[in-house]
């Protein structure tokens, strides 16, 4: 009888755990500022911030600081865009910390998309050469404090490294002198076979 | 421990919840499991909502009722009316959300008793509710136009909800000979997708200026501005020869089409002008979902007032009405409105069931307008509360850059980030 009781008293508690965490537990982690103003990018940036694609990046699993640092550039126009200048413009400094930190607790997804293989393989040698040293696994790792490389959307890719190109958007003085290096030393087709490298979802 | 989750195992872990909440100090009104939320209406609101609620708390009992087996979506239909899209890529199905434990049932709902608090269908069904959201979407007012009706759309499509209606529209223009007109009368404010309307005849011109250069279209508006109206102009001027002898876009602002004449697709407007066309596509006056009249839920205007910060209706208790139906203040009735609405919704139902504050609101809605190859146009705004009604937070959103600012290269990012906005925003309602 004394057995019966403890194991019963065992199982309920497990189910209440159980309940525990399907109740309050999810709902208390949507249930807040951050969740509220997450959920206006996602209808944009995905679910859980991971892009369906062809062109919006994914934003899931960014650290809070890069995001910190692209939605207060995207506010002050010092970073290029079409509409993130726009939206940007709406959020306070607390919005986008609560922002940041609902996205760094999602995880990145690097996303499968058609790629040029042998274009892909140069652009290895090239990451390795000049990136990788700030951009480690191929630019999948949120602590490097930068965006998302490999297995990020390749529009996206492409249309970043042209603004970094242009001058329409800063960079590090060591990034702009890597790309100087690579355009140099396999021109415009260096920089192609990085985007195919990091579409290519290697790392 | 294995945790083998049937309805039944989490009716009771929620049970053992509330007790186990009373044993360790946690408020037993923070658990909403058990209750009972019917959703009226599958389309974007409504499902985003049923989602947001199931993501707050997987122990609702959430139910969408939806007249429709699947769903179309408005928004890039007029790419299926041009040809640059197949219809399937705009179709959906309720599987997705069935994957998340809502229950949806296929049926029509006739009435809502919100004494009683009960839904019922024309299939004989009663849904007994602790909350109901309403999200009927928009009903066409075909009778402000005379000698149009919904039988004569058939033939005269309004191609403004998605699905046979948008293959009737494509399939006419398919047929139309080269030389002929494309009329497009569109309707007074307020309507659903406010450049829509525009975007469609940007979309038409592309295709006739591809395959029938010799045809045009003319859109006849009771008007006298539009959503986004000098950047459409200035690319229908690029494309198009909007203004000049061979115009293949022609705008007639504020004159609205009073009658139409189905055997002979002419039409009149208020000032006596009468236009013929080889295509005509009538989008008429609109008001919201027949439903919403049915339940008491509208003013003398047809749509429905409610509390802006938490979208109960201002007429009936613990009855919410989302998406293009509602009065949302300073929010237009979009497909991006109505998904940011139903996440808002879900969270003030969630707090007045488990009687939590409700979370400080954020909305955002993003239209974009495709007008030419490679070239697409937007509108964007950020929104809050402000005590009374949603404004749009100061200074931020507007316009793609036109006139000094135009720049080639963003207009066609914004193709692409159109596309892409489609294939998230469908997947954050549907999937």
């Amino acid at each position: 009888m004394k057995n019966t009781k403890q194991t019963s008293m065992k199982k309920w508690m497990g189910v209440v755990l159980a309940g525990g965490l399907l109740t309050s537990g999810l709902a208390q982690a949507e249930f807040d500022r951050a969740s509220m103003l997450a959920n206006t990018c996602v209808g944009c940036h995905g679910i859980n911030g991971i892009s369906a694609g062809p062109a919006i990046p994914s934003i899931g699993g960014l650290s809070q600081a890069y995001f910190i640092d692209s939605m207060k550039a995207y506010r002050d126009g010092t970073r290029p865009s079409t509409i993130m200048t726009r939206l940007a413009k709406g959020y306070t400094d607390e919005d986008i910390a609560e922002m940041a930190k609902y996205f760094a607790q999602q995880k990145y997804v690097q996303v499968s998309q058609s790629h040029d293989a042998k274009l892909a393989e140069q652009g290895r040698a090239i990451h390795s050469k000049s990136c990788e040293r700030c951009h480690d696994a191929a630019g999948t790792v949120a602590e490097d404090d930068a965006g998302f490389l490999s297995g990020q959307m390749k529009p996206y890719l492409a249309y970043s490294l042209q603004d970094f190109i242009s001058g329409d958007r800063e960079m590090e003085k060591k990034m702009a002198a890597e790309l100087k290096k690579v355009q140099d030393a396999h021109g415009d087709e260096g920089i192609k076979a990085l985007i195919e490298y990091y579409a290519s979802g290697k790392k | 421990m294995k945790v083998n989750l049937t309805r039944r195992t989490l009716l009771k872990a929620s049970a053992a919840s509330v007790a186990a909440g009373a044993m360790f100090g946690v408020s037993q009104s923070a658990l909403a499991a058990g209750n009972k939320v019917v959703v009226v209406g599958g389309g974007i609101a409504g499902s985003t909502a049923a989602k947001s609620l199931k993501r707050l708390d997987p122990n609702l009992d959430v139910t969408v009722i939806e007249a429709n087996k699947n769903y179309h979506t408005c928004f890039m239909s007029n790419e299926v009316i041009n040809g640059d899209r197949d219809i399937k890529t705009i179709r959906f199905d309720y599987e997705g959300l069935k994957k998340h434990g809502i229950k949806v049932e296929f049926d029509h709902v006739e009435a809502i008793d919100t004494d009683k608090k009960q839904v019922k269908t024309k299939g004989g069904k009663t849904f007994a509710y602790d909350r109901c959201i309403v999200a009927p979407g928009v009903q066409l007012n075909y009778e402000a136009i005379e000698g149009y009706s919904q039988a004569v759309s058939k033939e005269i499509p309004h191609a403004w909800k998605a699905g046979e209606q948008t293959e009737i529209l494509r399939d006419q223009l398919k047929a139309m000979k080269d030389g002929g007109t494309f009329v497009l009368v569109a309707p007074p404010n307020p309507f659903r997708c406010p450049p829509g309307p525009y975007e469609r005849a940007s979309l038409v011109a592309k295709y006739l200026k591809e395959h029938k250069p010799k045809s045009k279209v003319i859109i006849l508006d009771p008007k006298d501005k539009f959503s986004k109206k000098g950047l459409f102009e200035d690319a229908w001027k690029r494309h198009y020869g909007y203004g000049s002898a061979n115009a293949m876009v022609e705008w007639h602002g504020a004159d609205a089409v009073v009658k139409v004449d189905a055997k002979t697709k002419t039409v009149t407007t208020a000032s006596g002008k009468t236009f013929k066309a080889d295509v005509l596509n009538i989008v008429p006056p609109q008001k919201a979902g027949k439903i919403a009249h049915l339940a008491g839920l509208t003013n003398d205007a047809g749509w429905c007032p409610i509390n802006q910060k938490t979208f109960e209706s201002s007429v009936k208790k613990d009855v919410y009405v989302v998406g293009d139906a509602s009065i949302a203040g300073a929010m237009p009735k979009s497909g991006y409105s109505a998904n940011s609405q139903g996440k808002v919704c879900a969270v003030a139902v969630y707090a007045s069931l488990t009687g939590k504050t409700m979370i400080e609101p954020s909305w955002v809605n993003t239209c974009y307008s495709i007008v030419a190859k490679d070239e697409a146009i937007s509108v964007a705004a950020v929104y809050k509360f402000d005590g009374e009604k949603i404004v749009g937070v100061q200074g931020a959103g507007g316009l793609t850059p036109g006139g000094d600012g135009f720049n080639a290269e963003n207009r066609k990012r914004e193709v692409q980030y159109a596309y892409s906005w489609f294939n998230n925003i469908v997947a954050d309602t549907f999937f």
